[in-house]
């Protein structure tokens, strides 16, 4: 009965969804404005809608109603609460209709602000989101849908699954769930999704407004990219925290010491990430200076294109991954998808290409404006290398028959010198001045972080001899770390001598002041710290492995594991742990116990291995209890020993913090400082376009 | 009694020498590679048969038993590159990490060599035209004096007539 | 009153506002000619920018079709040559006018052990009635294929397959599965899973019963 609730809202948000996309995009192109707003209407109702089909799939997640095909696909007697109703993502049709729901809400946020300037818009705005609110939910409706049933249809040897009863069939209801996937059970993996999930419906909005200015021809105004910068701060933040989540769970669950594997799903959510941070950085350059409006019109379109793109390619498994979803009916409408996505928005660009035309007007290669382009440049470099790397073993299975694999060795090796440009390009870019950066003032600022940083580095590199590589990556590290804290302390001793403030008032009223530039400067701390335990993985990693009996030592780097026995016991959420006991030992001295488990989900029967991790500021010591031999009297193990590797979080998290900053709005009575700066002109003279 | 001693000394000696051998013979036979170094050569080639996972840390039944042959190919002295080899015969190229620098696949390497490159070159060329818009705008800019007549006519029309029509 | 103004005012504005943005405003001096370098990129770059994204997607609907496509079924079954461990050769070719069974498997699959037995067994029941049976051994290592294969005493040909060629010939998408050829060398289906009896008997005997290709 509630499931039949749910499975009518779910259809009703789709008929409201194809009615909004129609009559908005009808009454845009025929001036009827009682179609835009029944239009506006209906779209505003999908969100409600979806939230009740939502509800209702949870709420039978909750109850564990075994009747529904997806209860029994995600969730078991097993699995605590919390975990049954976060499995409301665990699969795939779940998922497409979280997916659909987020993004049905973000539509009615965007309907239900001010339209001050950009009246002309709302028509297309609403029917370029709700096309794909459409696509979605309609999905869920024909082809993933939550509400579906188990049937035994006599005579076909596997069960149906289906909506509505196939003719001579019986219900099916099994005794207990399959439950998910137990390398789902982590708190990463509980976060993820639906940050990630937010992070890239989020860049639909930018979109939308992108095409509807192309659409209408007003895209030489500035409202829409200041609109499309907001979303797109929010819709960046999500994407980044879900990066940041899946990088921890795969540290913590797959257990082979490491956070990012390169792997194509991977890649999909990075590609829109880079090209959304080049982007958000692209519109200070039209937001200070008027540049860039076409540059920035095709980085929102690409940057949607890409979560598009990446979407498609995680759930119809046309590129293998690890990550892969069930396989499902899914691949040809996403494909349908795609196709149009991208079709229509490269005809839509290219129609009004003339008139994104800006004068743009340099005054000197040595100048931030130079810098941005510049940095620009990398990113969608980085970009490319990762797609190509991504798609080129479809391309050479294409060609030639032979199937390869394009693993790490490859992307780090490409993309490391690219980072390497960016990371330094961070550092000084900001010391920049727009329009003109005068040499001597540039090296001034420069040099007492060049000095200290060389010297930092001469000194570690000659008492720790090792490859040059990982010694610029730390001289790149330690010189722009002190750049931003240069920035910090000019400002900072600015206000302490001239208003006499002292140091932490000092250093709130000026972030407070410029909420927009220290919140940027705290997010590239941020990237710093990120950079410092990337170095730390890719070239201080020892690791070790080796089968010992009881009393015998694992040694590695001056850490040393002794095995003291093996115990069993059941563990909760159904499953079988053994657990090693063991003692580390740094330099003789013992540190503490560990306990590596393995744990064996029964009902999936599926191992799980659960690192036990010793971790310092400066390293994780990685243990894993891999086999046992004997009865349990001996036992393999492996150890980790991952530099620097916390430095990769806690930027993460200070990444974090610093977009709180940066996207705080300012108090009342202070408007955001920015700066008009208009092509510098001489005597009196009309502005040029803006 | 002398010759019965001689024969058990000759016994001794014979018998202790054939165990000094045997313990030799013992000592030259090769030694079992480390775990440490069968996942050093593991660690450059995929799991055959699951996607994307390299072949040190996948723990399947199949990647064990690929882990073991590893182990065996090293203590009959084969050298990596000998092991890498044999993989990618029996296996396809697919068990590599590293994409090969020959054939088709070279151009996963060449291509992003070329982007940068042309990359460089558009910001180069992008760079230079503004500038020299820039330069072009201020050389025109001097040499009109008179700059209210780059007003359009057209536009002097509207705003007259708008602002007669405010009144 | 007042409000109508008001409004009045703005709507004024906003028409001024998108007359003005629309009116030219600088007259365009003949000297000033920057548009040529552009449209130099604009005709080159469009049609090239078209080109690669339909590339992409067509790419990409390769790539689909192949995921989603299953086993090679129909159609004249895909030629080898096999090695086998013990040192014979088979080319499937050269068995026109017998009834082959190829059966691809692995040592690390525990649903293969489950059908071996019963193969065998089948094996020796129709060896001598013109039926050929192939085992193409799937990305393993010799020792535990040998392993294997006493285990179960097979006295059929099993090899392994070199650079996993008839694997991707036959588009398998996972072990055990199992290919019927018939006597005029064409595909008539496939087994997905272990074989239980008596499905490969039947199968045999429906395949034994069909007229011999003319020589």
């Amino acid at each position: 009965m509630i499931s039949e609730i749910g499975l009518i809202a779910l259809s009703i948000a789709f008929l409201f969804s194809v009615y909004g996309t129609i009559g908005s995009a009808y009454g845009g192109l025929r001036n009827r404005p009682a179609w835009v707003e029944s239009s506006r209407n209906a779209s505003l109702l999908v969100f409600p809608l979806l939230s009740l089909s939502v509800l209702v799939v949870v709420y039978n997640l909750y109850v564990l109603d075994l009747s529904q095909a997806y209860v029994a696909d995600v969730a078991s007697r097993a699995m605590s609460t919390f975990l049954r109703v976060t499995a409301l993502w665990g699969g795939q049709q779940g998922s497409i209709l979280f997916w659909a729901w987020i993004m049905s809400g973000f539509v009615a946020i965007v309907l239900l602000r001010k339209w001050e300037r950009d009246r002309e818009l709302i028509p297309y705005v609403i029917a370029v989101s709700m096309l794909t609110t459409t696509f979605f939910v309609g999905v869920v409706v024909f082809i993933t849908n939550p509400f579906a049933r188990l049937w035994h249809v006599p005579g076909a040897a596997d069960l149906t699954t289906s909506v509505f009863q196939p003719i001579n069939a019986m219900p099916y209801i099994p005794e207990d769930g399959q439950g998910l996937n137990p390398l789902l059970r982590h708190f990463g993996m509980i976060g993820h999704p639906p940050t990630t999930y937010i992070g890239f419906t989020g860049f639909v909005i930018p979109f939308a407004f992108a095409m509807a200015a192309l659409i209408t021809g007003k895209s030489q105004e500035d409202e829409w990219i200041r609109t499309s910068r907001r979303w797109t701060l929010v819709a960046w933040i999500f994407l980044t925290i879900g990066l940041i989540l899946g990088g921890r769970w795969a540290y913590d669950v797959l257990g082979w010491g490491g956070f990012w594997g390169w792997d194509p799903v991977e890649n999909a959510m990075f590609m829109p990430w880079l090209t959304g941070t080049a982007f958000l950085h692209s519109v200070m350059m039209t937001e200070k200076r008027g540049m860039l409006k076409r540059w920035n019109m095709v980085l929102i379109i690409l940057t949607y294109a890409l979560t598009v793109f990446g979407t498609f390619i995680t759930r119809t498994g046309v590129i293998s991954s690890v990550h892969a979803f069930s396989k499902s009916a899914l691949g040809p409408a996403f494909f349908i998808f795609i196709g149009l996505t991208f079709i229509g928005s490269l005809s839509l660009l290219f129609s009004r290409w003339d008139a994104l035309k800006t004068e743009h007007q340099l005054e000197s290669f040595f100048s931030r404006e130079a810098a941005f382009v510049l940095q620009n440049m990398l990113f969608l470099a980085i970009t490319f290398a990762v797609f190509w790397g991504t798609v080129f073993p479809l391309l050479s299975e294409l060609f030639t028959g032979t199937k390869i694999t394009v693993g790490p060795p490859y992307f780090q090796k490409v993309t490391g010198p690219l980072f390497f440009a960016l990371v330094l390009l961070m550092g000084i870019a900001p010391l920049f001045a727009w329009r003109k950066q005068a040499a001597h003032s540039l090296g001034r600022a420069m040099l007492l972080p060049l000095a200290a940083s060389l010297g930092i580095t001469a000194i570690w590199g000659y008492s720790h001899r090792m490859h040059p590589a990982p010694i610029f990556g730390l001289w790149l590290v330690s010189f722009v770390l002190l750049t931003i804290l240069t920035e910090f302390w000019k400002g900072v001793r600015a206000r302490m001598q001239g208003r006499g403030e002292n140091l932490f008032l000092a250093l709130s009223r000026l972030i407070g002041r410029n909420h927009r530039r220290y919140g940027g400067y705290v997010i590239h701390l941020g990237v710093v710290m990120i950079a410092l335990g990337v170095i730390g993985d890719a070239y201080f990693k020892q690791e070790t492995q080796g089968t010992l009996t009881a009393g015998q030592s694992l040694t590695v780097a001056g850490y040393s594991l002794r095995f003291e026995g093996l115990n069993s016991y059941p563990g909760t959420d159904g499953r079988e742990v053994i657990e090693a006991n063991t003692t580390l030992l740094k330099n003789g001295q013992t540190v503490r116990p560990m306990q590596p488990r393995r744990d064996f989900f029964i009902v999936q029967e599926q191992p799980v291995t659960v690192p036990a991790v010793y971790a310092t500021a400066g390293t994780d010591v990685y243990i894993m209890l891999l086999d046992w031999q004997d009865d349990g009297r001996s036992a393999t193990f492996k150890i980790y020993i991952n530099s620097l590797i916390n430095w990769v979080w806690a930027g993460g998290v200070i990444m974090m913090l610093g977009t709180l900053v940066a996207a705080w709005p300012p108090r009342d009575g202070q408007k955001e400082t920015t700066y008009q700066l208009r092509p510098q002109v001489f005597g009196p003279q009309p502005s040029t376009g803006d | 009694m002398k010759r019965k001693l001689l024969f058990i000394l000759a016994f001794v000696l014979a018998a202790s020498l054939l165990t000094v051998m045997i313990v030799n013979a013992q000592d030259g036979q090769p030694r079992i590679p480390t775990d440490d170094e069968v996942n050093a050569v593991a660690k450059k080639l995929y799991c055959p048969v699951c996607p994307n996972t390299p072949l040190d840390v996948c723990e399947t039944q199949a990647c064990k038993d690929w882990r073991a042959q590893i182990r065996d190919q090293l203590a009959a002295g084969w050298s990596e590159q000998q092991i890498l080899d044999y993989f990618v015969q029996q296996y396809g190229e697919r068990v590599l990490g590293e994409p090969q620098r020959s054939g088709f696949t070279s151009m996963v390497w060449v291509l992003p060599l070329i982007a940068v490159l042309s990359g460089i070159v558009i910001v180069w060329q992008v760079l230079r035209s503004w500038r020299l818009k820039r330069a072009e705008q201020v050389s025109s800019e001097i040499s009109t004096p008179n700059s209210s007549d780059r007003i359009s006519k057209e536009l002097r029309a509207l705003v007259e007539k708008e602002l007669k029509e405010i009144d | 009153m007042q409000l109508d103004q008001d409004q009045n005012w703005e709507k004024r504005m906003a028409d001024i506002e998108t007359k003005i943005s629309s009116t030219p405003l600088i007259v365009e001096e003949p000297g000033l000619n920057t548009t040529q370098p552009q449209r130099k990129w604009k005709t080159g770059g469009i049609p090239l920018a078209f080109v690669l994204v339909l590339g992409l997607l067509g790419l990409l609907a390769w790539g689909l079709k192949k995921a989603q496509a299953g086993p090679v079924d129909s159609g004249l079954a895909p030629d080898f040559s096999l090695t086998g461990f013990d040192g014979r050769t088979v080319t499937l070719s050269e068995l026109r006018g017998q009834v082959v069974i190829i059966n691809f498997w692995a040592s690390w699959c525990p649903p293969c052990r489950e059908e071996a037995a019963y193969l065998e067994q089948t094996w020796r029941k129709y060896k001598d009635r013109g039926v050929v049976f192939i085992g193409v051994d799937y990305v393993d290592t010799d020792k535990e294929a040998l392993a294997y294969i006493q285990e179960f005493d097979i006295t059929y040909i099993n090899g392994p397959d070199i650079g996993t060629r008839i694997s991707q010939a036959y588009n398998i998408k996972g072990v055990p599965e199992t290919f019927y050829v018939d006597k005029k060398g064409q595909l008539r289906g496939v087994h997905i899973g272990p074989l239980k009896a008596p499905e490969l008997d039947q199968k045999i005997e429906e395949l034994l019963a069909e007229p011999d290709p003319g020589n």
